[in-house]
């Protein structure tokens, strides 16, 4: 699942993050989209888009189309 | 290496040793730079892009260390121009390389952080980590030990708090000599997810993890709210609105009022033609670049206090999908705003946005906002042609007509920009990343060196071109001084005296150019004079319709008839000045100021012409119209 699909509240696991045009997956793993990595789904603007993402001691807005590249899995309980 | 050995390929670079300052946006790392260096640091452009380079000597012993502040960035993919500048740099490509990296880590972000650490150190630079915001850990209950960093990074780690002075002796110290630092054992692993794996096991090592931000989360819970979110960004940028407006008026008019009183003073010491070049031309031309000091030394100090409190990130993140949709982005709301005061703040608050595109399309929008110099000229007109009688209520037609030319800019800035980021900016841009940092309170100090640092770069950078300016049209509108004939009024012999100017015979040289629109000579001379400043037009107008007086102005332009008896300012005409004004980049300061921020001519060239031929064509249109209707 990729995590532009992923609701707000849940929280997943990088898997992988796809290359993309222009070193936007590189760009993606400098702000700490890396396998492995937690993600908890926070908060979305009020206008539908960006997307406020916290993972590793960081809240990042960011729009959900630049993360279509980062594949994740759900944690069943959001621990 | 030597004591007097001059390093570096410039020939003001005379340091020993040159160490590179780098960091994630957001980390601390200006607050360093300038505890390091203090007020000795000079801002300067990188060629070619408009990314902005800070340079400081930090004095060590004996030894002069040259400290590089390169642009925040958080890794080294390069995707961005900045970052582009900080792998140059740090690669040595096309300058020197530097003796050493100092990378500014956040702590509360330190399992972020150490990515861009693990990627620096495979460089194999000399690398030591200043550790920023520890206090902030304590206070939510984690703990950071510096030492056991250091040992799991196998570099020199230093706790500071850059603000207080904690640590920048201990950093400065390490500046002397980057050769002796140690290095790690092993590089860390380049793979991404071993990387990752590296980074959390360092992160254990040497932390406790503090619990969350509360009071953070409880601020936006209520400033990221859909609705009341909502409505505190639109307090809080109506309020900012107001303030570049009208804040900064009164000490606008002392300034108008100082330089008009100096010019005074210079005529009458040096009397003649000189003397009125002098007081004119030159002392008019200072004032003419310091009369936007206090726009933008307030909103310099307005953003600094935005930007540090943490408000900025959540404003941008409200309204990055409205303005997203035109290529631009969220932090790009501030200067759209700014530019309503005035389209130079609007220019310089652009500064805050990463991506050179969204950058430039903003700055490219921003002289379509109507500015607070399209005013007197709107209002002479309107108040003179539109009739006041009510619409409906308390809505008047003139006042409908001015909120009017209002949307007619905006919606024409936001379209324009749309236009631009879909040709000439279309690309990859870095994606739209933004962190929202926790809610701080903001130092005095870095307030007020945001605001010095803001108000200086702009008199130096945009101010010769400005003062120049202003003396080349003063000699247009006054050479060569002829002498009016005899039995004329005092009006009529300064409009006489005009219309043989330099300027006079262009604007008569453009008539036909300028016929479809209605344009007669007098227009044209205004239009010349309003180069330097939009609101230049009514001074000017008045002398060229050969006005009693600028109060005269208003029912001069509905009586005044050619040659030909018909009427110099018919309701076509008039329309068509109005919508010249919403387009055309009627303001060589903002051009002066576009040349300086993209350190070329291409785009102030290019936003010269477009908007002019977009303002000479929706003017046809509008006097078209008119003509009809009427």
């Amino acid at each position: 699942m990729r995590l532009s699909e992923v609701g707000v509240g849940a929280t997943v696991v990088v898997q992988s993050v796809a290359p993309g045009q222009g070193g936007l997956g590189r760009r993606l793993e400098d702000l700490g989209f890396l396998a492995g990595t937690v993600v908890r789904v926070e908060r979305r603007a009020p206008l539908g888009d960006p997307m406020v993402y916290e993972l590793r001691g960081v809240r990042l807005a960011v729009r959900r189309a630049d993360v279509a590249l980062v594949e994740v899995t759900e944690v069943p309980d959001g621990s | 290496m030597g004591h007097d050995h001059h390093g570096g390929h410039s020939a003001h670079r005379t340091a020993d040793l040159e160490v590179a300052l780098v960091g994630s946006p957001n980390a601390g790392k200006t607050t360093l730079f300038n505890a390091l260096t203090g007020l000795r640091a000079k801002t300067a452009n990188y060629p070619g892009v408009t990314v902005s380079r800070g340079e400081g000597t930090v004095t060590v012993g004996s030894r002069d260390v040259l400290l590089i502040d390169l642009p925040g960035t958080y890794g080294l993919s390069a995707v961005s121009p900045d970052e582009q500048v900080v792998v140059d740099a740090l690669t040595g490509h096309g300058t020197r390389r530097p003796d050493g990296v100092v990378v500014v880590v956040d702590a509360t972000a330190l399992a972020r952080s150490l990515l861009f650490v693990g990627e620096l150190l495979q460089l194999g630079l000399p690398t030591a980590v200043a550790l920023t915001m520890v206090d902030e850990v304590s206070a939510r209950g984690g703990t950071v030990d510096a030492d056991r960093l250091a040992a799991a990074l196998g570099v020199p780690v230093v706790a500071v708090v850059g603000h207080r002075g904690i640590g920048v002796d201990e950093v400065r110290d390490l500046l002397a000599d980057p050769a002796v630092w140690p290095t790690p054992v092993l590089a860390p692993p380049t793979d991404a997810a071993e990387r990752a794996a590296w980074v959390d096991s360092v992160v254990r090592s040497a932390t406790s993890a503090p619990g969350p931000d509360r009071r953070t989360r409880h601020i936006d819970a209520v400033l990221l709210h859909p609705v009341a979110g909502v409505a505190v960004f639109a307090v809080v940028m109506l309020a900012f609105f107001q303030a570049i407006f009208t804040l900064a008026a009164p000490l606008i008019d002392r300034v108008d009022q100082l330089f008009a009183w100096l010019g005074d003073q210079v005529q009458s010491v040096f009397p003649g033609t000189f003397g009125e070049f002098l007081a004119e031309g030159v002392v008019g031309g200072v004032g003419g670049v310091l009369v936007f000091l206090p726009q933008i030394v307030l909103l310099f100090v307005i953003l600094a206090l935005l930007e540090k409190v943490g408000y900025l990130a959540r404003a941008a993140f409200l309204a990055d999908r409205l303005l997203g949709r035109f290529g631009l982005e969220g932090r790009s709301v501030v200067a759209m705003l700014s530019s309503f005061a005035c389209a130079i703040p609007g220019i310089l608050a652009t500064r805050t946005i990463p991506s050179e595109r969204r950058r430039l399309a903003t700055m490219m929008a921003a002289p379509l906002m109507t500015c607070s110099a399209r005013l007197p000229v709107y209002v002479l007109l309107v108040s003179a042609f539109v009739s006041d009688e009510s619409v409906a209520g308390p809505l008047t037609w003139q006042g409908l007509t001015m909120a009017g030319l209002y949307a007619l800019g905006a919606v024409s800035g936001l379209v324009y920009a749309s236009l631009l980021s879909h040709t000439v900016l279309s690309g990859p841009t870095a994606p739209f990343a933004m962190e929202l940092p926790p809610y701080r309170r903001p130092t005095l100090r870095s307030v007020l060196l945001a605001a010095w640092d803001g108000g200086w770069s702009f008199v130096k950078r945009a101010g010769t071109v400005i003062l120049v300016t202003s003396m080349a049209l003063w000699v247009l509108l006054n050479v060569p001084s002829v002498s009016a004939p005899d039995g004329m009024t005092e009006a009529q012999a300064a409009s006489y005296e005009m219309e043989h100017s330099l300027a006079g015979q262009a604007g008569t040289a453009m008539e036909p150019l300028f016929a479809p629109l209605g344009f007669q000579w007098q227009t044209n001379v205004a239009l010349i004079g309003s180069l330097a400043a939009r609101e230049v037009f009514v001074s000017t107008l008045a002398i060229t319709t050969a006005a009693e007086s600028e109060d005269a102005l208003p029912e001069r332009l509905q009586e005044m008839r050619d040659d030909d008896g018909d009427l110099v300012y018919d309701s076509a005409t008039v329309a068509a000045i109005l919508v010249f004004f919403v387009y055309a980049l009627q303001c060589l300061s903002t051009v002066a100021v576009l040349r300086r921020e993209t350190n070329s001519w291409r785009w102030p060239a290019f936003a010269f012409a477009s908007m002019f031929a977009l303002a000479y064509a929706a003017a046809l249109v509008a006097r078209t119209v008119v003509l009809a209707a009427s």
